[in-house]
């Protein structure tokens, strides 16, 4: 990839909406529950200021209703994995009554079987990918945890995607009067421009605007 | 010689005065490692979510603190609050399982918040290893590069202190501590259902498999819970470090590390 290329894909990665980073998101969540034929599969990201964890994308049980629903980062077994930085499976949470009380509480629905692997970036844990009740005819093995844990780093790429954009956006909107509708037009005529020279030039002008938002 | 002066070198006449055990037999079998043993003595610490004193399977605990933060300092305190998850009692009752007579230690580092674990790990081992615990389980680990010289300078006192680290080792694309320290034991999971069944690995820095899959472990409100992970791999390898210091309280970590090598059940340990 050409340095143009890196500098296009990083402005458009930038650029790219809330709904594309979910989209994404729910693509890997459809995706992990499909693979361990579970019945839900989600992803938390932990926000750091409050030190919950938040529902950012879940397919099956709970889909489109738990999005943005929050709780304690670290007194749940989803908690227990990011702090820890350790993949846990647990095969029936119903024998623990304050568990089920906890998930029939705060989301309705109290499954019975968890696989839950920590989100990490560079050296930060930044959320869970829980994978629940998939069929308990036989123990979850040792190439499986290897299989979940490969896809927890893809979860863990696309979940900071969506936090590196949220924070982008945040800089944007929180910065001077105007500087999110220029960074916008340069998107657009970026995306117009026919000659590389143009393209850019057009990137040069983001980067400015960007260095004084700094 | 005086404990003041670090033995740096040694001189011609006072080579008496370090004279070792040598008690060790042609070969080392499991019988001589941990024949008859119960664990009576050891002291064990759970550094996770505190303990469950009263479970049937933890079997109360000989002490309990929690670390917490005092404003931007950590403190230790005394633990009125168990186990706020569930997994520190898993790893005890493991370790009870296996060392039966040894005495449980609870140190509570997670529990309050995602925020600022690392600090409360650091803490929390700091205590274990200043209590003189012969054995700190840590089924658990951290991926902060600030934390990860002082936790490294930290396995090393304990190494040299004869605290024996056992840490469980995880497979994720991201550098974790302490586990891949070589002055800790590191261990995976095999997918056997023995919990006498350990592998030593050739290939490290993972160095044991231990039984980590599928069993049944003491969980919160005095049940049990099926459970699958390195965590609980971890106190498997602890509590057989229990037995083997109830039989040989004066082993190094070194030593012990090779006690277990010499005894995995692919280095014929079993027979």
């Amino acid at each position: 990839m050409s340095d143009e290329e890196r500098r296009a894909a990083a402005a458009s990665g930038l650029l790219a909406s809330e709904e594309t980073h979910r989209a994404l998101l729910q693509s890997i969540v459809d995706t992990a529950r499909a693979i361990f034929h579970a019945k839900a599969a989600s992803v938390f990201l932990l926000d750091d200021d409050a030190d919950e964890l938040v529902f950012e994308a879940v397919s099956g049980e709970g889909e489109g209703e738990l999005i943005g629903m929050r709780f304690p980062s670290s007194t749940g077994l989803a908690g227990w994995v990011l702090v820890t930085r350790q993949p846990l499976v647990v095969d029936d949470l119903k024998a623990d009554p304050r568990h089920a009380r906890q998930a029939a509480e705060s989301t309705g629905y109290v499954p019975n079987a968890l696989v839950g692997v920590p989100l990490l970036v560079d050296d930060a844990a930044i959320g869970v990918l829980s994978v629940l009740d998939r069929p308990l005819d036989r123990p979850f093995s040792t190439a499986e945890m290897d299989l979940a844990t490969l896809f927890a780093n893809q979860a863990a790429i696309g979940l900071d995607l969506l936090r590196r954009g949220r924070r982008a956006r945040a800089l944007l909107e929180g910065g001077e009067e105007g500087a999110a509708a220029v960074v916008a037009r340069i998107a657009a005529l970026l995306d117009r421009a026919d000659d590389e020279g143009d393209g850019l030039r057009l990137l040069e002008a983001l980067e400015r605007v960007l260095r004084r938002l700094d | 010689m005086s404990d003041l002066i670090p033995a740096w070198s040694l001189t011609a006449d006072a080579v008496d005065s370090i004279a070792l055990p040598a008690s060790w037999p042609d070969r080392v079998t499991r019988d001589w490692a941990i024949g008859a043993s119960t664990g009576a003595g050891v002291d064990v610490c759970i550094l996770d979510s505190g303990v469950e004193a009263s479970h049937p399977l933890v079997g109360g605990l000989a002490s309990s603190v929690a670390v917490i933060f005092d404003g931007d300092e950590t403190r230790v305190v005394p633990d009125d609050e168990g186990d706020v998850c569930g997994h520190g009692t898993a790893c005890a009752g493991i370790v009870r399982a296996l060392a039966p007579d040894c005495r449980v230690h609870s140190v509570r580092v997670l529990g309050s918040g995602a925020t600022g674990t690392g600090d409360l790990i650091l803490a929390g081992l700091r205590h274990a290893i200043d209590e003189g615990h012969r054995i700190v389980n840590l089924s658990l680990s951290t991926t902060k590069r600030k934390f990860a010289e002082l936790l490294h300078e930290l396995a090393d006192d304990a190494y040299f202190r004869r605290t024996v680290l056992v840490a469980s080792a995880h497979n994720m694309p991201v550098e974790s501590y302490p586990w891949r320290f070589a002055s800790v034991i590191s261990v995976g999971s095999h997918e056997e259902a023995d919990p006498l069944t350990w592998y030593a690995n050739p290939d490290p820095p993972v160095e044991f498999f231990a039984r980590g899959i599928d069993l049944d472990v003491a969980w919160l409100g005095g049940g049990t819970m099926r459970c699958t992970g390195n965590s609980f791999a971890a106190p498997h390898i602890a509590g057989l470090t229990a037995l083997v210091l109830a039989k040989h309280p004066d082993l190094t970590p070194f030593q012990l590390k090779s006690v277990l090598y010499l005894t995995a059940t692919n280095a014929g340990g079993a027979a």
